[in-house]
């Protein structure tokens, strides 16, 4: 990381000029800092993915399985025959190029392979070759090539330099969705063993623990209490936590990186605040804790694997509805894949607000509610006590996180929830918020070190419109409902508009609450000093 | 150079078209066989290839939502970004399908200042809309070469086409707005070096190819002022089965056709089937409901089972115990 250019320095580095040399004829580049930290042997044991071994991306010899070719060949096969949208997807781009500068590792790197075109390129000139007759004929003609190891290696790269956030996919006129294709191409990587470590291990932690970090059920709990610690320090009140009991009405799940890393505990101590506040009847649990799902990043099977605990769990506890925190691609999974995977398993019943009484109508199926809809119909209803003035040393903004937005929907819940506890707040510039928002640059498991001008890069589009409005609006706090973003947008605001914190939406509403029985409030859930009680 | 090598194989289906008929002297083959083919192999191909699509399934719903979902009441819901109803999702493709909306809302990347810029660009969604409709009422105009009597509606579009009055033949405004479209695209592929470096012979061929098209159509119309009413014998006898070629018809139209029949002869193996996936784009013709509604994927495996929460306890039964935290099994 000592090498990360300056921020001036990166930007003058962009060139928008592709290279001379046909895409085809311009070698990958596999030195270190290009690909993330393969999987470790172990953690594919575990998990039974094929090919576990010890080896390195900057080598020539990536140790393939001998027949490897005929494994892509296969699974590609297979795939096709599995979903209409990558035979669709492999058949109908006209490369207008209208994705081309949509993607935001384009738009900091200049690298004419991060353009969502041509990323898809790099799959189709396969599937010309294995699957259609003009490609098998008149191969360089019709762009399509022979799956050779260098092929392979540019998909392992440039795959892994797509965060499946789908922004491409808005502006596609025929909806070719980018994300989908990587997708497929990360899983035909997986059937070689070519993936990396920063998804398999969270995905293997997932599966043992409960939850990425391979926090244990005691560790958790230890968590939860000095949290709940710290809630006694600045309210005055002590809250109770549930953790693993049956019958309550409702079961909370969260992404674990809000029990676990800074800043992403505020918002859980908010979360925590807010149920005690409405006396909401609820547990967590440690077996399901959480919410984020790295099966997506990894195969379909995976991911179902990973989702059933939601339901196994709500089922043996016996609650009859989810409520989900804020979280990205749980979301997406949430509402795209979880009730067609595993319909079989949800006995849960229709989520009713037990304190307005409103009926969640929108998650009549899946029985989970988003925390944003289930707080903007508290607040709409009035019963929740607040005090903004608490936030008035916070000027906000709010990052869409690209899965609620663009595979859901969910964008003026999270704002109206916002508004209601923060007197300040402005948004961004109105082509990088909402359905046409950037990412985070770290999403679909991305978020890891080594990779981090890469990282820094795709994080320019972000960074930019965070630096304007700190500019315009002196923002100093950008909010967000994403465990991930709260991991990645604080280095990316660090480098592209320092001074800027991150926060959760739920962290400005425990702010903001007014707890029964608290005491007069000090400071803010960061022990910062409120307005007015400093010094 | 893949520009290069497509303008040398448009011009050399022209040849093959020109001496085919003017020193070969096959118009029987260039006047009715190669046309029927072209047709069957158009038909057939374009059907085989949506019957290929829709025999995968859509296993899960993922449109690409563009505005708020339908959640509260209070909360607007955006219905055309965002459809949740069949309806919905049927005026969402028809926006896509018929004014190009997508397109609508492209925006152009630049470095400014230090800045990242993005400004409107609706020059790819104006003129691919002056293209497509232009072909459109080109097509329609065609119709009455096959029918007889002509039908109203396709006179009536062609009056329409040629309301301008202007020359004898009257000028076509699709004539000149093809050009201006298909002009746009290529110069677009040309000039935008991203997009040079993505563009594949098959992108610039079809465009030649159409191109080719055009002037031969429009060539035969305002400057060669070709016998209309042989032709019309000609694919009236072709839509009749009947085949006749009549004599006097000028090989310009033979070269016209010929491109014609390549044009449709490669429509279902290039990336003009566009033109019939974009109903079938997963991302665009489904509602955003599966948190409402239940779907099936047809390959669910149900053996896939989450780890167990008894192998959970299992492994962590003792520290939980001490821990405090409720287990199924005492020790
Ligand atoms: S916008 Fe769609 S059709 Fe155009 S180049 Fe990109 S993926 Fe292809
Ligand atoms: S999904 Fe996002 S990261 Fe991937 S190609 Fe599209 S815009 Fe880029």
């Amino acid at each position: 990381m000592a090498d990360l250019p300056k921020a001036d320095e990166l930007f003058k580095s962009i060139n928008y000029t592709p290279p001379s040399t046909g895409w085809m004829d311009t070698p990958v580049d596999t030195s270190p800092g290009n690909w993330c930290y393969p999987a470790k042997a172990e953690k594919l044991e575990y998990l039974g993915f094929p090919n576990p071994r010890e080896w390195n991306p900057a080598d020539v010899d990536w140790k393939l399985p001998e027949n490897w070719q005929d494994i892509v060949h296969e699974g590609f096969k297979e795939r096709l025959d599995k979903y209409r949208s990558l035979k669709v997807f492999m058949d109908i781009c006209v490369r207008c190029g209208a994705c081309a500068d949509k993607c935001h590792f384009f738009i900091g790197s200049g690298d004419p392979k991060n353009m969502p075109v041509l990323r898809a390129e790099l799959m189709r000139s396969i599937y010309r070759k294995d699957f259609t007759m003009a490609g098998k004929i008149l191969s360089t003609l019709t762009g399509s090539r022979v799956m050779t190891e260098d092929v392979l290696k540019e998909w392992f790269i440039y795959f892994y330099q797509c965060t499946e956030c789908r922004r491409c996919s808005l502006y596609c006129p025929y909806g070719i969705d980018t994300a989908e294709i990587t997708m497929m191409a990360r899983e035909l990587l997986h059937l070689c063993g070519v993936n990396i470590n920063w998804i398999l291990e969270p995905v293997s932690n997932c599966n043992r623990t409960g939850n990425h970090l391979g926090i244990q059920p005691h560790a958790f709990k230890d968590i939860v209490d000095f949290m709940v610690d710290d809630i006694e320090e600045i309210t005055g009140k002590r809250l109770n936590v549930p953790l693993n009991e049956k019958g309550h009405e409702v079961i909370f799940i969260t992404p674990s990186g809000d029990v676990f890393a800074d800043p992403g505990i505020y918002t859980f101590m908010g979360y925590l605040m807010l149920f005690d506040h409405i006396g909401l009847d609820y547990t967590l649990s440690t077996y399901a804790s959480e919410g984020g799902n790295f099966g997506l990043f990894t195969s379909a099977d995976m991911m179902k694997k990973l989702n059933a605990k939601m339901y196994a769990e709500a089922d043996r506890l016996g609650a009859k509805w989810i409520l989900g925190g804020e979280c990205g691609h749980m979301w997406r999974v949430i509402n795209q894949y979880m009730d067609t995977m595993n319909s079989e398993l949800n006995t849960l019943e229709v989520p009713v607000s037990p304190i307005t009484g409103t009926v969640f109508e929108s998650a009549r199926q899946t029985k989970m509610v988003h925390i944003t809809e289930f707080t903007a119909d508290l607040m709409k209803h009035n019963k929740l006590k607040l005090d903004p003035s608490r936030n008035d040393h916070i000027r906000a903004t709010y990052h869409d996180s690209c899965n609620p937005a663009r595979a859901m929907g969910l964008l003026d819940e999270p704002r109206y929830v916002i508004k209601n506890v923060v007197k300040n707040f402005f948004e961004m510039p109105e082509q990088t918020i909402r359905e046409q928002t950037f990412c985070c640059a770290g999403g679909s498991g991305l978020n890891t070190d080594e990779i981090m001008e890469i990282r820094m890069r795709g994080g320019l589009p972000r960074g930019n419109a965070l630096k304007a409005v700190q500019e315009q609006n002196d923002v100093n706090m950008l909010s967000c409902i994403c465990a991930i973003d709260r991991a990645t947008l604080p280095p990316l605001a660090n480098y592209w508009a320092p001074g800027v914190d991150v926060c959760g939406v739920h962290e400005l509403v425990g702010n903001a609450l007014i707890l029964d029985g608290e005491k007069e409030r000090e400071t803010d859930l960061r022990f910062n000093p409120l307005p007015g009680k400093e010094g | 150079m893949n520009a290069l090598y497509s303008l040398v194989l448009v011009f050399a289906l022209v040849l093959i078209a020109l001496f085919g008929v003017g020193s070969a002297h096959m118009a029987g083959l260039f006047g009715t066989l190669l046309p029927y083919v072209a047709v069957a192999v158009f038909l057939v191909g374009f059907a085989r290839k949506v019957i290929c699509w829709a025999k995968s399934p859509v296993p899960f719903r993922i449109p690409t939502t563009a505005g708020q979902q339908k959640s509260l009441d209070f909360i607007q819901h955006d219905r055309f970004d965002n459809p949740v109803t069949p309806g919905q999702t049927f005026i969402r493709m028809v926006l896509e399908v018929c004014c190009f909306r997508t397109l609508f809302r492209n925006t152009k990347v630049e470095l400014r200042d230090g800045r990242v810029t993005y400004a409107s660009s609706k020059f790819l969604w104006l003129f691919s809309l002056l293209f497509h409709y232009s072909f459109l009422l080109i097509v329609i105009r065609h119709m009455r070469l096959f029918f007889e009597p002509v039908p109203e509606c396709i006179a009536f579009v062609e009056m329409i086409d040629g309301i301008m009055q202007i020359g004898v033949p009257r000028l076509y405004m699709s004539d000149l707005l093809i050009l201006a479209g298909l002009g746009f695209l290529l110069g677009r592929r040309l000039q935008d070096p991203k997009l040079r470096y993505i563009s594949l012979v098959t992108d610039y061929f079809p465009l030649l190819l159409i191109i080719g098209i055009a002037l031969s159509g429009i060539y035969m119309r305002y400057f060669a002022h070709v016998d209309i009413m042989a032709i019309k014998k000609l694919t009236m006898g072709l839509v009749t089965f009947s085949p006749v070629i009549p004599a006097g018809i000028s090989v310009v139209f033979y070269i016209h056709l010929f491109l014609v029949c390549v044009l449709l002869v490669y429509f279902p193996f290039s990336k003009l089937m566009h033109a019939g996936g974009v109903f079938l784009s997963p991302t665009r013709n489904m509602p955003n409901d599966t948190r409402i509604n239940h779907h099936e994927n047809p390959w669910n495996d149900p053996n896939i089972k989450p780890h167990s929460y008894e192998a959970y306890e299992d492994e962590f039964r003792e520290p939980m115990i001490e821990a405090g935290l409720p287990v199924d099994k005492k020790a």
